[in-house]
């Protein structure tokens, strides 16, 4: 049996993977003290309030991770503009005929889990694939939802300009109760998308084998190697020989 | 009715005549200053205003309430606003205090708003029904629209007492079978103060109408049309059980032992911490009370809707269109659940329809192990 040649392939530069753990951070910080915010467990206490704080330091840190979470996604936004192919926000746009037959082969291959006569190996992505593109948008979007939302709410209690700009949320969606009924169910979808998120990575590692785990540590996804354009490697490969 | 010299005089004078003495009213003008959130340097104008200013022609419309917003303001802190609001001003129609009846009463009216076109204030307490024609609150044999689209016409201002007003209260609530409708949604080209509230604080009413003749121009309003003055803080940002919630001490049941102790009404479902109003401050009969400091979670009587945004006395998050007693998190976790049970279910198919990619890649993994140089 022939073994097969892969090649080691930078995916997911530093600033990328940097965002991507910050962000799963904030986002179970905020998930976490945002539900003991929502239905606070029960303590019996003979202390005077004058004590004890736990509540307002749980407050806290959420409003910290709230910021966290959202200069996190300024930073993340930039790096779509100057990061390489695969942090691009080309990567995220579904619109285009390559992008859209990429997406029924995710559907059909890795959801319908049926199977190819003779796979074609561009039909592997590198980055993200497709489908996982447009989560990666919903969870965008469901990010702004929440940044507008939970500024919005939080804007009343502060005296600096940044949680002001929302101010015009609250009224805009009609009161508190509307706000904060968002601010509370969006939560659920983020849970929902990280159990789907976690899912598929394991997915895609134990039947691919190309490191689709470590990559969000390390950077590397691992490429068949007839993928790469051979001649230029070569090429590459005989100028480094000549340069030593 | 309105006779011209009662129009003619300032408030200072209808209210020497009423019988209050120049101290009463130093007292009232002091009282109405700090409530509107003035400086105290800013009392002399107040005074110098009320003296000065004739009295503004007021009709004060009553549709689908209770009356509850002119109960409150009657009894306001100090009695002299009611006075001469309701007394003498609204003397020009007013359904609940006005001595005229009939025809007599509606000829006032419709005397008040030729006369002082364009110059007087519009109050309007209740809710307008538009279904049916409008036919669930008729008055005169006109409909609530009908009266409304007339007096607003020549109205310098509007001001919408109470959530039904405002909001829509509680006719409003879903199914909402008259179609009651805010007043903001009816008159479009007109300045319309909203002042909601089941009722609103009657010293928030005062000092709205005491900033108007004051200033001569409507208070400053956030973007809901509501007075800054009176609606830019929550009910539990001022409220005196604060610090309980940043300890974290919560009445868990309204006859506990944490209840007596005064902590936090925040998990018997009170509604304090999205309400803006108020109630901490100002308080209610005379600055007594408010229903938190009585021991009862605020429902949040001046916000949108309130009626149907869930239980008063449990703090969940209720979804709509999710029936009556399905919140946010029972559909959360149902939706995780049957998620996770799809996932575990692919992960199934996939090792059974994947088999044979999987044994291939497998194979061809043993076999650089065997070949490895060690």
């Amino acid at each position: 049996m022939k073994t097969r040649n892969f090649k080691r392939v930078y995916v997911w530069e530093l600033p990328v993977r940097i965002f991507h753990w910050l962000n799963a951070l904030s986002i179970t910080v905020l998930a976490v003290t945002g539900f003991i915010i929502a239905d606070p467990p029960a303590i019996l206490s003979n202390a005077e309030a004058s004590e004890i704080y736990w509540f307002g330091t749980v407050r806290f840190i959420h409003f910290t991770a709230a910021y966290i979470f959202f200069l996190n996604m300024i930073l993340r936004f930039y790096w779509s503009f100057v990061g390489n192919q695969f942090s691009s926000w080309r990567s995220f746009w579904p619109f285009n005929k390559k992008m859209w037959h990429n997406i029924k082969h995710v559907l059909k291959i890795d959801i319908l889990l049926q199977n190819e006569k003779d796979p074609n190996l561009k039909d592997i992505s590198v980055g993200h694939n497709s489908v996982a593109a447009i989560s990666y948008v919903v969870l965008f979007v469901l990010a702004i939802i929440q940044i507008f939302t939970g500024f919005g709410l939080y804007a009343d209690m502060s005296g600096w300009w940044l949680p002001k700009l929302f101010s015009w949320v609250v009224p805009f969606l009609g009161g508190d109760f509307a706000t904060r009924m968002i601010h509370h169910a969006s939560t659920w979808i983020f849970i929902l998308f990280t159990l789907i998120h976690v899912y598929l990575v394991f997915y895609h590692d134990w039947l691919e084998g190309r490191g689709e785990v470590s990559s969000m540590f390390g950077g590397y996804k691992f490429v068949r190697a007839e993928r790469l354009e051979q001649d230029k490697v070569d090429a590459d490969a005989e100028s480094a020989e000549n340069d030593k | 009715m309105a006779t011209k010299k009662q129009v003619k005089e300032t408030y200072y004078e209808s209210i020497i005549g009423q019988g209050y003495s120049r101290r009463d009213f130093m007292k009232f003008a002091t009282y109405i200053a700090a409530y509107m959130g003035l400086e105290t340097s800013m009392i002399g104008q107040v005074a110098k205003s009320l003296e000065t200013t004739y009295r503004l022609p007021v009709i004060w419309e009553h549709y689908q309430e209770c009356t509850c917003c002119s109960e409150s303001f009657i009894r306001s802190n100090h009695p002299i606003v009611a006075d001469i609001i309701l007394d003498k001003i609204s003397l020009d129609y007013t359904l609940t205090l006005m001595a005229a009846s009939g025809h007599q009463a509606e000829a006032a009216k419709k005397a008040t708003m030729d006369k002082y076109k364009g110059e007087y204030i519009l109050c309007v307490e209740g809710s307008v029904p538009l279904g049916d024609n409008g036919n669930y609150c008729c008055i005169a044999g006109k409909t609530a629209k009908q009266h409304l689209l007339e007096v607003a016409e020549g109205a310098k201002a509007i001001i919408a007492w109470g959530s039904c007003a405002s909001n829509g209260c509680v006719q409003a609530a879903s199914p909402n079978p008259t179609e009651a409708t805010p007043i903001h949604k009816i008159i479009k080209n007109k300045p319309i103060i909203r002042v909601p509230g089941c009722p609103p604080i009657g010293e928030v009413m005062a000092g709205i109408i005491v900033h108007v003749v004051t200033f001569g121009r409507l208070p400053e309003l956030d973007r809901l049309g509501r007075p800054k003055a009176f609606y830019s803080k929550r009910v539990h940002d001022s409220c005196y059980r604060r610090p309980y919630y940043d300890a974290g001490l919560f009445a868990e049941t309204f006859d506990d032992q944490n209840a007596k102790e005064g902590y936090c009404l925040y998990k018997v479902g009170c509604k304090g911490p999205m309400t803006y109003n108020s109630c901490g401050t100002i308080k209610w009969n005379n600055g007594v009370s408010f229903p938190i400091q009585s021991g009862h979670g605020c429902i949040g009587c001046s916000e949108d809707n309130f009626w149907d945004n869930g239980p008063f006395y449990e703090r969940l998050t209720n979804l709509p269109g999710f029936g009556i007693e399905s919140t946010a998190d029972t559909v959360g976790k149902v939706a995780a659940g049957v998620l996770a049970g799809g996932l575990a279910a692919h992960a199934i198919a996939a090792s059974i329809s994947k088999r044979k990619e999987l044994l291939n890649r497998t194979a061809r993994g043993k076999e650089n192990e065997q070949k490895l140089d060690s």
